[in-house]
């Protein structure tokens, strides 16, 4: 494992050569990009499974780490790190696993698109980012994975940057997590300042293995240090993970290309913020107990819960394929936030992998819908695919039953040890969730009998099955959406945690099957005994609901709301703040250079032109009037001269004489 | 120190002599006028570069030459570069030569317009390489006076109005400067930053200007407060420097010269004449004056605080692609401050390395805010040669038709927000790092403005990039293969920073610790 | 047996007197021009008699009178052509009537 872990860069560092040189390619070179991005990706994931297998042999929490120095400042310096535990080697092989069936299915879907290459330039970057972010033993490093994964979020989601609505999007998805990771990074400089490191494991002087000295330690609002961070940490983890109040991003994300969705919006990227809450695990429980949790898993716990439900009501009463699959992730991430927050640390990962596969399934099955209806998503235009597109139908119906938790399929056994143990810590938001998880099986039985049943109401095209490369990914993913289940109890082993004997199993197990059978009848119930026969006919639950149903479609108007509150709060802030520019400091400005003007044109007037130029124009003035007068004595006549001269001759003569 | 090379006033001439050539070459041989700038430009870049190659950090001031030159006032002709200034002096010398090539096509003024460039960069490479306040004050205002005409001259629709402000804004502050520095000579008798420097740090300053003041109320029967009239020289000293940073509220003049100024002028305005203002922090304002920055910390650091979030507010507003960027500049010097600021916050050596971090990042943001408003500007400026608008609204959709130029915009505009991978994030997170643990509030409050760069630098790339074209631009070319040059340099350098900025910090790092140990 | 000095005095006072009555009262600038001729003579004549009888051993008188001379014809010579050229432009020779210089 010691030699494994220095190869633990390879892992993401594949797909980064794979996307930096794609991004050099031109615009033909389709087949040579495609290849380049696929062969990284397999690559990367054989050392994934090398990786995995490494750790297989070591039951106990064992992990190992490799740390370098990225720069020095000050006195000290600055690391970074990989590590290679149970919990890394596991993520790593799901991303690079899933991702590479995405990839081929993208291969398809993408087709026929002019930016072929610079799709797969960006899937590439966007690898390589959350692999990173998987294998970093370094809370900074993590948060840098953290914001690219982010950025090619942003940039996939607007891999249509014509439609205004995609380019709406990308900038929503962006600024919303963006939002989160304020709270994130305040997360990062507290524990750096607090922990002196931002190594998660650095031989007992890491972040994580400080945390108990952290949970001793004074935060902010009464809370231990321990708790801060962690608080600030989850408010990064919901808005990656689309957790209630910053969950609007996801569904708009769906404006982008669907292997997209399937890969960023529901395997990978949005589960990274569970991923990310279940590496900090230490900081969240940290101080805490069974009985007495702490603040932030409590926040965690009914967060999770809270979306969990919400997300789903939502989900109800959607018409767009993708939004609903969308909504359905949001409350699965609720799900597995609230097996964290109830202390649950391996449910909420078992469930996170298990939802990656028969999520990425749904999705990608949708995207082999959406092609195989000429780029319809709108499911009430849609009707009778099964006997269109049959692989296609049996794999969704594989993906449909594991998310409705039916047994024995993945989703089940995840979505039960999440309920189990919630079911411990609290009765409501067991209560809650078991509700969720009855909204769950309902909307999706909604789905499948709205696209799958009835008859084509589509128009003239008639749908067909996808190509090879479509639907192979979904048969593969299909095989561990129904398998993968069966190793809950291994991969408890395999985490090396040993929590103790929970009790209500039968009852939660019971009710968490009831529920999802109920959902499953009450959707045969209102849609699969009468199919939908016209696109225009309204939904038999808008018949029922009423005004509740138009809540819902509109997703309980948050977007509104937002867009009334701090949207607009912002906009009229920044219009604030040019105007006070414009009007008031300039003006002051304006108001002095007017007042020196002002001055400089008093002392013009005053003392240049009046004293200084005026009291020489007097002078010149003077002279000029004397000049004149004297001038009259010459008179020209020279015979006047001379008698002049004579008397003055004269009377000099009389002077003299007189003397 | 063995006598080699005089590195700095070679690559501080280089472009004065260059200018002189232009000045001296024929009216008709434009061409060669351009290949003559450049070339200096170039020639100068090249012993930079050489000379960042034989920099020592440790070795305090480096390539120093010392000439006495007024021996009545005791003014030396003082140079040399530390750690603070080599950065600085690199990026003019980089960044210089890039402007003028985004320049390449000019037709009226030929020999004016290049003759005014290498006198700006020759008053550049001076500020950051002189030590005695004397010429350093010269070169500063050398700097005023080509930008005043590149603006003038060359400017856009209100080029006069803009011209003026910047103009007479920045002269007005260098006039307190320039008087505070007088009575700092007349108590001290020196102009040397070093010597004032020493002598700030053993506490001989404040005796001589008691002597000082005691002298001149003893002599004029005045009653002057030793302590108000240190603030008072701090004041003078600071504002001069705040208004070319720009700090809040002394801002407003940077909106308008950089939406004015050229292309070139925008870039070298934004990348080099605004960090002459964080850098005379650096090395005036810390160095002398440490004690008073203790002392008005709080109001500075509010100040800061100010540049970033409501220069981050206020470039929401703005529907001007060129006016957005240059906000993005009062916001981005705003963190830069924050750092700086940081570092006076608390005394003693308890949070050394904190306040190292954090000042660190205020260095390497100079750098990165340098290479991508640069890069920013010049991309406003590809743009603005094709449509001859400036309007956010007019664009739209332009990748479909520029997809070279929506990709190199794409990564400028991520790198100015702070990306991880590419420059900036390395020197934000510095600054946050560092500051957080010396003033959490301010710090806090500041990740406002990290959101709301984000939203305003995205908003700006939609409303440009992305959404339906505008049919009206469907014949645009996209970046022609100088124009890809230019960017493609700066983009080199925000990967590398991004990716490895410890070239940098290692230069900077002695002199920081050594700036950071006087508090 | 000689004519005593004053008398040769009272003849030049008269001379000038003479002289200086028409130089005054003549509007013909002619007859201005011939008495200030006899205004010189008068001058001449005195020089004439002092040197005679009071510095009878020198030469200074002559000299002093044969230059007045020269200097007086020189002058009456100049003062016809101006009065000529005056004529020319007047068509009249009346000293009243020549008043471009007033001022």
């Amino acid at each position: 494992m010691n030699e494994l872990v220095k190869q633990q860069w390879l892992i993401p560092f594949l797909p980064l050569v794979a996307a930096a040189v794609q991004s050099l390619l031109p615009r033909k070179a389709r087949k040579l990009s495609a290849g380049i991005c696929l062969t990284a990706m397999g690559a990367s994931c054989v050392l994934a499974l090398r990786a995995f297998v490494g750790t297989l042999g070591h039951h106990e929490a064992e992990r190992a780490v490799w740390n370098f120095v990225w720069f020095d400042y000050g006195t000290t310096r600055l690391q970074l790190g990989f590590i290679l535990d149970p919990m890394t080697a596991a993520m790593a092989l799901m991303v690079t696993f899933v991702g590479f069936w995405i990839f081929v299915n993208a291969t398809g879907y993408m087709s026929d698109d002019e930016n072929f290459t610079r799709f797969f330039c960006f899937l590439s970057l966007f690898a390589a980012a959350m692999l990173g972010l998987v294998v970093a033993n370094n809370l900074l490093m993590l948060f840098m994975c953290w914001e690219l994964v982010g950025l090619c979020s942003y940039l996939l989601i607007g891999f249509w940057y014509f439609k205004p609505s995609a380019a709406t999007a990308m900038k929503k998805a962006f600024i919303t997590t963006r939002i989160g990771d304020v709270g994130f990074f305040l997360g990062i400089l507290m524990l750096s300042w607090q922990a002196g490191t931002l190594n998660l494991y650095d031989g007992g002087n890491g972040a994580l293995e400080q945390a108990g000295k952290l949970a001793g330690l004074h935060g902010w609002f009464g809370w231990s240090m321990a708790t801060t961070i962690a608080v600030l940490l989850f408010i990064g983890a919901m808005g990656k993970s689309a957790q209630f109040p910053l969950h609007v991003w996801l569904p708009d994300a769906m404006e982008g290309p669907t292997p997209v969705s399937a890969l960023i919006h529901a395997a990978t990227m949005v589960a990274a913020g569970v991923f990310m809450v279940g590496r900090m695990f230490a900081l969240f429980t940290a101080g805490g107990s069974a009985e007495h949790p702490t603040f932030a898993m409590d926040m965690v716990l009914w967060v999770g819960c809270f979306t969990a439900l919400f997300s789903a009501t939502i989900a109800v009463g959607q018409f767009d394929i993708k939004r609903a699959l969308a909504y359905s992730t949001c409350s699965q991430l609720g799900f597995m936030m609230m097996a964290l927050g109830a202390g649950g640390l391996v449910p909420g990962q078992f469930h996170l992998l298990t939802h990656a596969f028969f999520k990425a399934l749904l999705f990608l099955g949708s995207g082999c819908v959406i092609i195989g209806t000429h780029h319809e998503q709108d499911m009430r235009k849609m009707g009778g695919l099964r006997k269109y597109m049959p692989i296609t139908f049996w794999c969704y119906l594989i993906g449909m039953l594991a998310l409705a938790g039916v047994p024995p399929f993945a989703g089940f056994f995840s979505k039960d040890e999440v309920l189990l143990v919630t079911f411990q810590r609290s009765k409501v938001a067991w209560g809650l969730a078991t509700f969720a998880a009855f909204l769950t099986a309902f909307y999706m039985t909604r789905q499948m009998f709205m696209v799958f049943a009835g008859k084509w109401r589509g128009g003239h095209h008639e749908p067909h099955e996808v190509r090879w490369n479509m639907w192979l990914p979904i048969a593969v993913l299909s095989v561990f959406a129904i398998g993968l289940g069966f190793f809950g109890g291994k991969y408890e082993h395999y985490l090396g945690v040993h929590e103790e004997e929970l009790h209500g199993k039968s009852l939660v197990m019971g009710l968490s099957v009831a529920v999802g059978a109920a959902g499953i009848l009450l959707g045969w119930l209102m849609y699969g005994r009468k199919t939908m026969a016209h696109a225009e006919e309204p939904d038999p639950l808008e018949v029922k609901l009423g005004a509740l149903f138009t809540c819902l479609n509109r997703k309980w108007y948050v977007d509104e709301f937002y867009d009334a509150t701090i949207i607009r709060a912002t906009m009229l802030l920044g219009e604030f703040w040019r105007v006070f520019d414009n009007r008031v400091i300039d003006g002051i400005l304006h108001g002095i250079a007017w007042t020196a003007w002002g001055v400089s044109q008093v002392v013009r007037w005053v003392g240049d032109e009046f004293v200084i130029n005026g009291g020489f124009d007097a002078g010149c003035e003077g002279v000029r009037l004397t000049g004149r007068e004297f001038a009259k004595l010459q008179t020209g006549r020279i015979q006047g001269y001379l008698r002049i001269l004579c008397l003055g001759a004269v009377i000099l003569l009389v002077i003299w004489y007189l003397k | 120190m063995k006598p080699g090379l005089p590195y700095l006033s070679l690559i501080t001439f280089l472009p004065l002599a260059g200018s002189l050539v232009v000045l001296l070459l024929p009216k008709t041989q434009e061409r060669a006028m351009k290949v003559a700038a450049l070339g200096a430009s170039v020639a100068s870049l090249l012993l930079t570069f050489c000379a960042w190659t034989r920099f020592v950090p440790s070795a305090g001031m480096m390539f120093v030459e010392r000439h006495s030159w007024i021996t009545a006032l005791h003014v030396d002709y003082y140079v040399g570069v530390d750690g603070l200034s080599i950065a600085m002096v690199f990026l003019t010398a980089l960044v210089t030569p890039l402007a003028m090539l985004a320049h390449w096509k000019l037709k009226d003024n030929v020999k004016l317009f290049f003759f005014l460039f290498l006198l700006l960069q020759t008053g550049m490479f001076g500020v950051f390489t002189a030590l005695n306040f004397f010429h350093w004050f010269i070169y500063w205002e050398l700097g005023l006076i080509p930008m005043f005409f590149l603006i003038k001259i060359w400017g856009h629709e209100n080029r006069t109005y803009a011209s003026f402000k910047f103009f007479i804004y920045t002269l007005a502050g260098s006039i307190g400067m320039l008087v505070a520095f007088g009575f700092l000579w007349m108590a001290t008798g020196t102009f040397d930053f070093v010597e004032l420097r020493s002598l700030a740090a053993n506490g001989d300053l404040a005796k001589k200007i008691a002597v000082f003041v005691g002298d001149v109320n003893g002599r004029f029967g005045w009653h002057w407060n030793v302590t108000t009239f240190t603030s008072v020289l701090f004041w003078a000293t600071l504002v001069g420097f705040a208004i070319k940073v720009p700090i809040w509220p002394f801002h407003t003049w940077l909106p308008d010269a950089h939406t004015q100024a050229p292309t070139g002028g925008s870039m070298v305005l934004a990348a080099i004449l605004l960090k002459m203002g964080v850098y005379g922090f650096l090395r005036v304002v810390l160095p002398i004056f440490p004690s008073q920055v203790a002392a008005h910390v709080d109001i500075l650091l509010l100040l800061a605080l100010a540049s970033i979030v409501l220069g981050a507010f206020a470039a929401l507003a703005q529907t001007d692609f060129k006016r957005l960027v240059a906000y993005s500049s009062v916001n981005h010097m705003g963190y830069a401050m924050l750092g700086i600021f940081a570092t006076a916050a608390t005394a003693g050596p308890e949070m050394l390395n904190e306040k190292a971090a954090a000042l660190n990042g205020a260095v390497l943001q100079m750098f990165n805010h340098g290479i991508s408003s640069a890069a920013l500007f010049f991309m406003v400026g590809v743009i603005y040669d094709r449509t001859h608008t400036r309007a956010l609204a007019e664009y739209g959709g332009l990748r479909k038709i520029m997809p070279i130029y929506a990709g190199v915009l794409g990564i400028t505009m991520f790198s100015s927000l702070g990306l991880p991978g590419l420059n900036g994030f390395v020197g934000e997170f510095l600054i946050f790092k560092g500051a957080f643990p010396v003033v959490t509030t301010v710090t806090v409050v500041a990740t406002i403005g990290l959101v709301v760069t984000a939203v305003f630098l995205l908003q700006m790339m939609q409303k440009v990039c992305f959404g339906p074209l505008n049919e009206k631009w469907q014949w645009l070319p996209d970046m022609t293969a100088c124009e890809l040059f230019i960017g493609a340099v700066l983009m080199l350098f925000m990967f590398l920073i991004g990716i490895y900025p410890a070239p940098l910090l290692d230069a900077a790092n002695d002199a920081v610790l050594a700036l950071v140990r006087l508090f | 047996m000689s004519v005593p000095l004053g008398y040769y005095l009272m003849l030049g006072g008269v001379l000038f007197c003479i002289g200086l009555c028409g130089a005054l009262t003549r509007k013909n600038a002619i007859a201005v021009l011939m008495s200030i001729e006899i205004m010189f003579n008068a001058a001449i004549l005195n020089f004439v008699v002092f040197w005679y009888y009071l510095h009878n051993g020198a030469l200074t008188g002559q000299m002093f009178a044969l230059f007045a001379i020269a200097v007086a014809a020189a002058e009456s010579a100049v003062g016809l052509a101006l009065v000529i050229s005056v004529y020319r432009h007047y068509r009249s020779v009346d000293v009243d009537e020549m008043k471009a210089l007033k001022g």
